[in-house]
């Protein structure tokens, strides 16, 4: 009975972190993105574990601030917020739903191909006569690309 | 636990003071894309610093150690650590505090750099303290992509035109002088992990060797090697970076934006 109900309230508590978005990429949750490890409930204290993408990511102390807000905003009163690093984010962790959000807002998601980050499908015209402009985007996250098809530079979400 | 506090702020300063330099290349790089790099790899490893200073600041709290901030009173943390400590204090390798020079100084220290320090995190995580090693592995995919792309311009430069070339072979000048620190041991090092300082050496020179060919550069022979830089013995470059970065907080303590 004890662990149905808190089962419960972790699945409550996630369905409110699904409103909590990364503030660079708006589109994505912060679970779509994969950074939420774990949420513990002990008493009337909830606990939030995340993990940064990137180690300078600036976007994980707006992160922390927003999930509490939201937590707050729902009546919750104990809230902790913890980061852990290891064992470390991975864009393995993006969810399905997350990949195609990001295709849709214009940034091409990461994909893997037997030929390395090469051939990355343009998230405009869906050519893949693609080329690399530069590793770094405009966030630690992204890679900049252009599509030799439609000309247009993209930014794109390198695996990691 | 005390050298095992310092060998954490050596990671810490390391860090945070080529994230420094490399950050007044903000706004001034040679085209955008590369302006915007050299600012995301400060921004790496000014995280990494961050995740030292924390630990550090951990580590000193719960050893209640008379450690450099007994003169503020509280408690240590990333910020007083970074802000509050003296040039003497900062255990930073002397290569991290060189000016930036042209383009090609700033390249070929952030390569001789990112090659060290992906060795020696490789040794980190595998050292045993569960904290070094979550940082390590974390920092270690975000040095791949430093060294692969500080790698493409030694050899885009050495392999460049006449002007980049003889560039290059000015920033090697200037800066082989200061990699012999990467490979010797200050006390805490030595106390602390058994880091396998030949195996770093040999897979640095290794890697440094197999680049300077492909950029037709080669290695100078018969160098003096400086030290100090992990034991506060600075050159006068470093204590400008600090009066710039640490003025704020030593003008108007605590404050906050």
């Amino acid at each position: 009975m004890q662990n149905g109900k808190s089962m419960s309230e972790k699945e409550k508590i996630l369905s409110i972190l699904e409103e909590v978005c990364d503030p660079e990429v708006p589109v994505l949750s912060i679970l779509d993105l994969g950074i939420v490890r774990e949420v513990k409930i002990t008493g009337d204290e909830t606990e939030v574990v995340i993990t940064p993408t990137y180690s300078g990511c600036p976007a994980m102390d707006a992160i922390s601030i927003d999930i509490r807000l939201k937590l707050l905003e729902h009546g919750y009163k104990k809230i902790k917020i913890t980061s852990i690093l290891s064992p470390a984010w991975t864009t393995d962790w993006m969810t399905e739903t997350g990949k195609r959000k990001l295709k849709a807002y214009g940034i091409a998601p990461p994909q893997y191909s037997n030929k390395g980050e090469e051939n990355i499908e343009c998230p405009q015209c869906h050519s893949i006569n693609t080329k690399l402009l530069s590793q770094f985007g405009s966030t630690a996250c992204k890679a900049l690309y252009q599509c030799l098809d439609c000309k247009e530079p993209f930014d794109y979400f390198k695996c990691h | 636990m005390n050298q095992l506090i310092n060998y954490t702020l050596h990671l810490a300063d390391t860090t945070l003071i080529i994230a420094q330099r490399n950050s007044e290349w903000c706004a001034h790089g040679p085209i955008l894309e590369q302006d915007i790099a050299i600012t995301n790899i400060s921004l790496d490893l000014l995280g990494q610093s961050r995740n030292f200073y924390q630990y550090a600041a951990k580590l000193i709290n719960a050893a209640h150690a008379p450690f450099p901030l007994e003169r503020e009173g509280g408690e240590a943390s990333e910020d007083s650590l970074a802000y509050l400590r003296t040039e003497r204090e900062f255990k930073n390798l002397l290569i991290t505090e060189l000016p930036n020079g042209d383009w090609a100084q700033t390249i070929l220290r952030q390569f001789f750099f990112s090659v060290y320090q992906y060795g020696l995190y490789e040794q980190l995580h595998k050292s045993g303290d569960e904290q070094l090693a979550a940082i390590a592995e974390k920092s270690l995919k975000e040095i791949t992509y430093h060294v692969k792309w500080s790698s493409e311009w030694v050899i885009r430069l050495g392999d460049g035109t006449e002007e980049s070339h003889t560039r290059m072979e000015k920033a090697i000048k200037a800066l082989w002088q200061y990699t012999g620190e990467f490979f010797i041991p200050a006390n805490f090092e030595k106390e602390v992990f058994s880091i396998d300082y030949e195996v770093l050496k040999k897979n640095w020179q290794t890697k440094i060797e197999t680049v300077f060919t492909e950029a037709t550069l080669s290695i100078p022979e018969n160098v003096f090697m400086h030290t100090g830089g992990k034991t506060g013995n600075h050159t006068e470059y470093l204590g400008y970076i600090l009066a710039e970065m640490q003025h704020l907080q030593r003008t108007y303590p605590n404050a906050e934006w």
